[in-house]
């Protein structure tokens, strides 16, 4: 997917020349093309994000449309307040691209974990989030919302579904319609709770898109409301948005995602996700329950 | 484009004086009306305010969009009364509309909003975003190669900001000629956290730096007027807080406080 990112980022410098590129000090031998052929328009930035997302505020003012690449820690954690009053508060455009949330990188510890990303940018009116499951979905849903005129951010995944979806900004995808209990998932965890509900009549909707909500087609497939979320990120970040979508209806929600505690042990993403419990075999377990709900 | 209104510092001094008195007292009439401003902070950099809108800073109050305009930040947002007695006073917005500061319906908040107040360029208020934004517009309109400038106001307590300081190597290293930060040195910040020699530090960022009296409009002038080529450049002016205003000159009480109506007619009789 990071690779991906470089490619579809080098067609958008092409193609416009309002777009210029910050990198917080990764990504750069990546970058080694875009960085000969658009010598003004990609910045090695450095690492002093707070500054980084003040500058780019400044570019979008100056009719710019700043792209701001780094871990997800130091992008969304670190400037929080940055992206709250520059891009936020004053209504500017903007992209925030982030890689390794939740723990992508395992080995390197809470310092460099964040499955809280996504939760915080939601605390920010008119950031739109996107969270693609596979490479191509990024390609298209940058393209579309690169120049939205909105602060928007792309959480990037090291891990990504086999195959792509046709994906839409703004839209969920349903993926299969039952009878049985809805379950609303988000970007690479769609492929292992498509296994984990193989031979059940679960409705499975896909969402790229986390800000704003499609909350119509949670409404319309949301059958007898018993719900459950299968989240990448924090457990329950998406709880809000569902209520919301299904306020005055009587609804079962069941939420699994990464728990809200530091996860001290090292090792591969992988490893997380089983100490975690969102393997497809625990899916299937929660899935179960609602069936009894 | 034109200077808007420039007029000779050196000819017209006493009427300078008298025009900048009117503006600090429709400042602290605004701010008794609203219950509510830094006035003191707003003193501090009024003289800076003046001669930088009179003369040095390219503006358009009919076009406060324009794209050949000098960009001006007030990144010490609280004195946000300062920029407005200026704006009004150059025609952005009526000098009426100053009574309405701090008010539900009104536009002129505690802080500056650039969504709403022309002539306003950025948002600010929580300290150290301003200058970085200022940073980020002059290295903007360097690679648009556009010959307009960006002047911005930092206070001395938020240069205890990291994002100062991350700004600061930034546009020295992107080397942003266009770009003029202004700290109003009135040791507000004193009381937290000594910065001894502003000059030195910026210096050691690679600045060229220019020490001033922040309330003569000669030296001010002197540092503000373009400075071209690849450095940027930091105007240290030491400024009396309140200056002005007898009662506020470098007292705390008044950092944060309006005039109750008991206290007027006694302050705007000492306006100098």
């Amino acid at each position: 997917m990071r690779k991906q990112f470089v490619t579809t980022t080098e067609r958008l410098l092409d193609e416009d020349e309002r777009v210029v590129v910050l990198l917080g000090d990764i990504g750069v031998f990546a970058f080694r093309n875009a960085f000969k052929k658009h010598p003004q328009r990609v910045l090695n930035i450095g690492i002093l994000e707070q500054a980084t997302v003040s500058v780019a505020a400044g570019l979008a003012k100056e009719g710019f449309i700043p792209l701001f690449h780094s871990i997800a820690p130091f992008v969304v954690e670190r400037a929080f307040e940055q992206i709250k009053v520059d891009f936020g508060y004053q209504s500017l455009g903007g992209n925030f691209v982030s890689v390794g949330g939740s723990y992508d990188y395992a080995a390197l510890g809470c310092s460099h974990h964040c499955p809280g990303d996504v939760s915080l940018m939601q605390a920010i009116p008119g950031v739109e989030i996107i969270v693609p499951g596979h490479p191509a979905e990024l390609d298209a849903l940058m393209s579309q919302t690169y120049a939205s005129g909105h602060p928007t951010y792309y959480r990037l995944s090291e891990r990504s579904n086999r195959s792509a979806q046709t994906v839409t900004f703004g839209k969920a995808e349903v993926i299969r319609s039952g009878k049985g209990p809805t379950v609303v998932t988000v970007g690479p965890f769609l492929d292992r709770v498509v296994e984990a509900l193989e031979g059940t009549d679960a409705t499975i909707l896909y969402y790229t898109t986390i800000s704003p909500f499609d909350a119509a087609t949670l409404q319309q497939h949301a059958g007898d409301g018993r719900i459950l979320c299968v989240e990448p990120f924090y457990e329950g970040t998406l709880a809000a948005s569902v209520t919301q979508a299904l306020r005055g209806k009587r609804i079962a929600l069941s939420s699994m995602g990464v728990p809200r505690q530091f996860l001290t042990s090292y090792g591969h993403a992988d490893y997380h996700d089983r100490a975690c419990g969102l393997l497809a075999a625990d899916i299937r377990a929660r899935y179960d329950e609602l069936l009894h709900v | 484009m034109r200077h808007a209104g420039f007029v000779s510092a050196t000819v017209n001094q006493p009427a300078i004086e008298a025009q900048i008195r009117g503006i600090r007292e429709n400042i602290i009439r605004a701010a008794s009306v609203a219950g509510e401003g830094h006035i003191a902070s707003a003193f501090s950099i009024l003289d800076i305010l003046y001669v930088l809108y009179n003369g040095i800073l390219r503006h358009d109050p009919q076009q406060p969009q324009d794209p050949q305009r000098g960009r001006f930040v007030l990144s010490k947002g609280h004195a946000s009364l300062g920029i407005y007695g200026i704006l009004a006073e150059r025609g952005f917005f009526p000098k009426e509309e100053l009574n309405t500061f701090a008010s539900s319906s009104g536009r002129l908040g505690g802080h500056p909003d650039s969504r709403k107040v022309p002539g306003v360029e950025a948002s600010t208020g929580s300290l150290g975003h301003g200058m970085p934004m200022a940073a980020g517009m002059a290295l903007g309109l360097k690679i648009r190669a556009s010959d307009s400038r960006v002047v911005c106001i930092v206070g001395d307590g938020e240069c205890n900001e990291g994002s100062v300081w991350e700004a600061a190597l930034l546009a020295a290293h992107h080397q942003l000629g266009n770009f003029t930060c202004v700290v109003d040195y009135n040791h507000s910040g004193d009381r937290a956290l000594m910065l001894g020699d502003i000059s030195a530090k910026f210096r050691s960022f690679g600045w060229e730096t220019t020490e001033i009296d922040g309330h003569d409009h000669e030296q001010i002038r002197a540092a503000l007027e373009p400075h071209g080529g690849t450095v940027p450049r930091a105007v240290i002016a030491n400024t009396i807080k309140g200056h002005g205003c007898k009662d506020m000159e470098n007292n705390p009480a008044w950092h944060h406080k309006a005039p109750k109506a008991d206290e007027l007619e006694a302050l705007l009789a000492q306006l100098t």
